[in-house]
């Protein structure tokens, strides 16, 4: 199990909390876990084909995954895993 | 009439549509902070760069994540949270665009500032529904 921290307007859907201890082995398996117990977080960090958000940012031990292994990197219990979004419109 | 309302002192409201003017003819942006909710009261802004590229900067604003968490942790520094984000529309109305519904966050109120020629022209606020087919309006009071 390790550590995530979701962003201020997230946290209306896990209950108001800031850090939640979630089970799995790889960033993907923890958002599963992050959203087979919260489902209404779903819609809004995934599109219909199951992607993630563009707008959706995961960090592991303050690295960006993206210069990881993405969804597939690793994580192990003592991790901290944070969920940062972009802002953007226009 | 909207449901929700969003409170925010008026020197802030101008502080925002000063920060749009100056921003023009690109979009400016930033974040609202205040407490969360009922009613949900603007305490203060934290404008920030937009890091979109020059010629996109006309018609699209981005913050970074690392800015975001920037925010967070000085809004809680203050003891207040971000709850929302203000932008400008350089010569287009203060209504969302189908563009602000596809990046938008729930919660979040999303203040828009029309600013017509380089003059701030009306600002109306808005916050995704929780199917994110769009935007109810939240009236500024």
């Amino acid at each position: 199990m390790a550590t995530l921290r979701l962003s201020t307007p997230l946290r209306p859907y896990v209950e108001g909390k800031a850090e939640l201890t979630l089970d799995g082995d790889t960033v993907a398996d923890t958002m599963r876990s992050l959203t087979e117990q919260y489902p209404t977080l779903r819609a809004h960090l995934f599109n219909s084909q199951g992607e993630l958000r563009p707008f959706v940012h995961l960090f592991i031990n303050n690295e960006d995954i993206r210069h990881l292994q993405g969804l597939d990197t690793p994580v192990h219990p003592e991790d901290r895993l944070m969920l940062v979004p972009s802002i953007a419109g226009g | 009439m909207p449901s929700r309302v969003l409170e925010i002192p008026a020197h802030t409201l101008e502080q925002i549509h000063r920060l749009g003017e100056s921003a023009y003819p690109d979009e400016g942006a930033g974040f609202l902070l205040g407490n969360g909710e009922h009613p949900r009261r603007v305490a203060g802004i934290l404008p920030l760069t937009n890091t979109r590229e020059a010629e996109a900067r006309r018609r699209r604003y981005m913050i970074s994540p690392e800015d975001t968490l920037f925010a967070e942790m000085e809004a809680d520094r203050r003891g207040l949270l971000v709850v929302g984000v203000f932008h400008s529309h350089p010569d287009h109305p203060e209504i969302p665009s189908e563009y602000d519904r596809e990046w938008a966050l729930p919660w979040f109120s999303y203040l828009i500032t029309s600013v017509q020629g380089g003059r701030a022209a009306a600002s109306r606020a808005w916050r995704l529904n929780d199917d994110r087919s769009g935007f109810d309006e939240e009236q500024i009071i």
